[in-house]
């Protein structure tokens, strides 16, 4: 746990000290992931206590988000102005991502099996 | 003649204790309301547990900036969290490389039509500019999202709730979306929800799947880095579409 959690926040460090260095738009953990990827990829898979610590972090992820949400006490004037474009905007084009990732991913999938198959 | 109760009080608004004590007793609370009604995704834990800490703070009067003090260790915890993504990821790897290029389709339309739609409906709706700079990148993971946004002369902190807004109307909504449209592929439908409701959704991917999970995972981290990448430079120029 310990041990799993250590390497985690070091991945994370290298990716935040890669983001400045190279002034990338992107965060430090999602460079950190990206890193500890390729490290499995060239190790073979996760030590069984990586695997252990990344499932119970990954099993509370939502807790994770609590913090930040509670923040809409700052917003609620802002909100209360503009909540019928707020909610709108935020509803449809939720859906809408979805559908339409979803669409296009369903309709690339099939068309390459059907390739594969006339081939 | 002091008031005891008052006194201890006074003494615990100051310290982390009680704003990190209350976050994971309130998450705590709305996952066992979230698991009593069947892991339904519309008693989605985290509205759930800020509504409650909401009510909470405003019942006592307790400033969002004092709450955070001790609310801090838990959000610190989204950079390791984010990093142990990589781990589901690498589960999938095989099937992710058979379907590389469908992947790649499907993240570059379906992240652009979730940032475009956002604001044009926004715009249409007249929200003012910086709430559709602070909206534009609300379907990726916070911290990118922040970024984009101070870049777009957005209000990084509206942004942040914007991001957990969707996050959450997308963990409830995907599933009546996937019903219409028939998609039943665990691949597709963890893509499509890490895609447009990044760790919101991919927290509810990983209870319908690992498989989901994996791929919400990966969507999330691709629409991240796509986002980050193209929304400074696209946005502009679609700002003068819409305010000749």
């Amino acid at each position: 746990m310990l041990k799993a959690l250590t390497l985690l926040l070091l991945f994370q460090l290298a990716g935040e000290i890669l983001s400045r260095l190279l002034a990338l738009p992107v965060p430090g953990p999602v460079i950190g992931m990206a890193l500890l990827f390729l490290l499995l990829l060239t190790r073979g898979g996760p030590g069984g206590e990586l695997r252990e610590t990344s499932n119970t972090l990954l099993s509370h992820l939502s807790l994770l988000f609590v913090p930040a949400g509670t923040g809409v006490l700052l917003h609620f004037q802002r909100v209360a102005d503009e909540w019928l474009a707020l909610s709108v905007a935020l509803v449809a084009s939720t859906l809408i991502g979805i559908a339409v990732t979803a669409l296009v991913l369903n309709m690339m999938i099939r068309r390459g099996r059907r390739d594969e198959a006339g081939s | 003649m002091s008031n005891p109760i008052a006194d201890i009080w006074v003494y615990l608004a100051a310290t982390p204790l009680l704003g990190l004590t209350l976050t994971l007793v309130c998450y705590q609370i709305a996952f066992a309301i979230h698991r009593r009604l069947g892991m339904h995704p519309a008693a989605n834990p985290v509205l759930l547990a800020v509504a409650m800490l909401v009510a909470v703070l405003l019942a006592t009067d307790t400033p969002y900036p004092v709450y955070f003090d001790g609310a801090q260790f838990v959000h610190f915890l989204l950079g390791p969290a984010t990093v142990a993504l990589a781990i589901p990821l690498y589960a999938q790897f095989e099937r992710l490389k058979k379907l590389a290029l469908p992947l790649l389709v499907a993240l570059v339309a379906g992240s652009l039509a979730a940032a475009l739609s956002a604001v044009a409906l926004g715009a249409m709706f007249g929200a003012s500019r910086e709430l559709l700079m602070s909206l534009a990148p609300k379907s990726v993971t916070t911290p990118i999202a922040m970024g984009v946004a101070e870049r777009l002369g957005g209000l990084p902190s509206l942004t942040a709730v914007l991001v957990i807004a969707t996050g959450i109307l997308g963990a409830i909504g995907a599933r009546y979306v996937y019903r219409l449209l028939h998609i039943e592929d665990h691949a597709v439908r963890g893509f499509a929800i890490g895609l447009a409701s990044h760790g919101i959704g991919t927290a509810r991917a990983f209870q319908v799947s690992e498989q989901a999970g994996a791929f919400a995972a990966l969507a999330m981290g691709l629409n991240g880095l796509f986002t980050a990448a193209t929304l400074p430079l696209l946005l502009p120029w679609l700002e003068s579409l819409f305010r000749p």
